[in-house]
């Protein structure tokens, strides 16, 4: 079982937006291998006449018909929003200069 | 930006490498409804109108698939020679950017819908070249971003930005190439060729308008250059907002020539992310591509697997129309024309308007000069696309009619074009309101050539001594005094036996 690294989890760290300090990154580093660890186990058991479950229910085909159902207004959709203009979200910069 | 590209000639770069394509479409689809919910997909609404819960991504919503964006996928996948998943997944692409109020986008990763198919596309010359396809799934379009503050509303430097997400959630299918080899120096019309087939299937399926100017359907173009006579594939480029035919070509062009400059000079190139320019035809780094691995796919739990009965798969098989390959070879062969006349005509856009025009009881001659000729210029002359101008093809067929029986000669149908187009009603009406018709009335007629022999008394000797030809002075003083309404090939006989001269 490879470890996972504390450049892996400041990878993922970034990826997801999250802001970690240095003593963090080795304290998740060992508790994502741990994570990692139990849920390869379930790989062990696995073979091909298991099939992958993405849903605890056996359910397919749940579909609906393509018909137009009210939508929210614009005040209630953006009434959530921080900061809004031109009845639009306003988020901050995206990127900086190049 | 001041640094400058460094490009070698097309030739040149074509003399040493070997061009590798790959190429993702993707294709809003004109369902009614978003593909996991109940939100219009209308365009032109105002912002935000066309959202809720779920496309918004606020907690405890749950998507729902809408059947006909699963149908719709389905048929296209079919069109396009694919096989379909007997049961596949949605899966949730990870990442962080306002597009997607969700932060992340509902697509299909390692099990799409339909995969393993070709299109065959037809090149200028009439060759085929046979396009394989890896893929198409299905996903949802994100919300639309104006970015504020910065320079020409660009992202880069921006302030901040302002989204609206009635966009966000309306189906797209993503179709994507296998690497397409082969083509050489023709890749860039290939690229052309094949998302205009691409378009005009789309199109033939119902399934989507397909304009790319409305952004309904968008090209990235994947390229990489590998030495000539070898096999391994190059370090790619990925070229977005490549978003109309004329693009395509000119990003694979230009990327040829940027990626052939960096390897003759002993470089490598970058495998990212490229920006394409309509205005300078060029293209500018943007970020480097992010590894699959980084959106962090996994099986989305909200939705269940699509399974598609083979019996469902079948009857779509069953009611795919006419595809357009097929229908252009048929046509080609029913009208008689050759490939040129055939590729002017698909350069114009003029095919359903023409066979539409042909269906309505025009002869094949007509229905082309028409649409080709007088309707091609009024449409360039009024920058428009000639579906876009007012007069419909059954229109076009009345006029023919009218001509055929004798009641319009040709410049009275091109005044009787020019009304329909200026709303003045349709053929009849304007034939009636302007008073286009023909002077059939041969007394009337009479007069007018009598007129015309007694005041044109030095041409009239002319013709007498021979001259036969002179007589086309008489049938335009004829025509003029009639004011064009005149049948000319009739005043012209009429002519001949008042003056007693036979033809030739």
């Amino acid at each position: 079982m490879p470890g996972i690294t504390r450049e892996e989890v400041a990878h993922l760290a970034r990826l997801a937006r999250l802001e970690l300090k240095p003593e963090e990154l080795d304290h998740f580093a060992g508790q994502l291998d741990d994570i990692i660890g139990a849920v390869a186990r379930v790989s062990e058991v696995a073979d091909q006449d298991v099939p992958p479950t993405s849903h605890p229910l056996p359910l397919t085909n749940v579909m609906r018909a393509d018909e137009v159902r009210p939508s929210l207004t614009p005040e209630q959709a953006l009434s959530g929003a921080p900061a809004q203009e031109q009845q639009r979200f306003k988020v901050p910069q995206i990127l900086g200069e190049e | 930006m001041t640094t400058t590209t460094d490009l070698v000639s097309y030739e040149e770069a074509l003399a040493s490498y070997d061009p590798v394509m790959g190429l993702e479409v993707h294709v809003e689809l004109g369902t009614k409804t978003k593909m996991f919910c109940g939100c219009s997909t209308a365009l032109g609404a105002e912002p935000n109108t066309q959202t809720c819960p779920v496309c918004l991504g606020l907690p405890g919503a749950l998507p729902v698939v809408n059947a006909t964006g699963v149908e719709y996928a389905i048929r296209i996948g079919l069109a396009l020679n694919c096989e379909i998943a007997e049961w596949c997944r949605f899966a949730r692409k990870n990442y962080f950017y306002p597009d997607m109020p969700k932060n992340f986008q509902t697509s299909q990763y390692d099990e799409p819908i339909a995969y393993n198919g070709y299109l065959d596309v037809q090149l200028e010359d009439g060759e085929i070249f046979r396009v394989e396809i890896e893929r198409a799934h299905m996903e949802e379009d994100t919300g639309k971003s104006t970015h504020i503050g910065g320079a020409t509303g660009r992202i880069h430097g921006a302030a901040y930005s302002l989204l609206d997400y009635n966009r966000a959630g309306i189906p797209l299918i993503e179709i994507v190439t296998k690497p397409i080899t082969g083509a050489g120096d023709r890749a860039p019309e290939v690229a052309k060729a094949y998302v205009r087939e691409l378009r005009e299937l789309i199109r033939a399926l119902g399934v989507s308008e397909a304009r790319m100017e409305m952004g309904q359907m968008r090209c990235d173009v994947n390229l990489s250059l590998r030495p000539k006579g070898t096999d391994a594939f190059g370090t790619r480029s990925e070229t977005k907002n490549v978003n109309s035919l004329r693009s395509v070509e000119r990003a694979v062009r230009y990327e040829i020539q940027r990626h052939a400059a960096v390897l003759s000079s002993g470089g490598t190139v970058v495998q990212e992310t490229r920006h394409f320019h309509e205005d300078t035809g060029t293209t500018t780094s943007g970020r480097t591509k992010e590894e699959a691995e980084d959106y962090r796919y996994f099986p989305e739990p909200d939705l269940v697997p699509v399974a598609p009965p083979r019996e469902w798969v079948e009857e779509i098989r069953a009611a795919l129309p006419e595809l357009p390959l097929a229908r252009r070879t048929r046509l080609l062969a029913e009208w008689g024309i050759s490939t040129t006349d055939m590729q002017a005509i698909l350069n114009a856009g003029a095919l359903d308007l023409i066979a539409a025009t042909i269906e309505a009881g025009a002869d094949v001659a007509s229905a082309r000069k028409w649409w080709m000729g007088e309707l091609a210029r009024a449409a360039n002359e009024s920058g428009k696309a000639l579906d876009e101008l007012p007069i419909t093809p059954a229109q076009v067929a009345r006029i023919t009619e009218l001509v055929a029986k004798g009641d319009l000669n040709d410049k009275l149908a091109r005044q009787v074009i020019e009304g329909v187009l200026a709303g003045e009603g349709g053929p009849d009406e304007v034939v009636e309101k302007r008073g286009l018709k023909v002077v059939s009335d041969e007394g009337a007629l009479n007069a007018a050539v009598d007129e015309a022999i007694a005041g044109n008394q030095a041409i009239v000797d002319k013709i007498r001594g021979g001259k036969v030809a002179a007589v086309g002075a008489l049938v335009g003083a004829v025509m003029k005094a009639t004011r064009g309404q005149a049948d000319a090939a009739r005043v012209k006989e009429l002519l001949l036996e008042k003056l007693g001269v036979g033809e030739g």
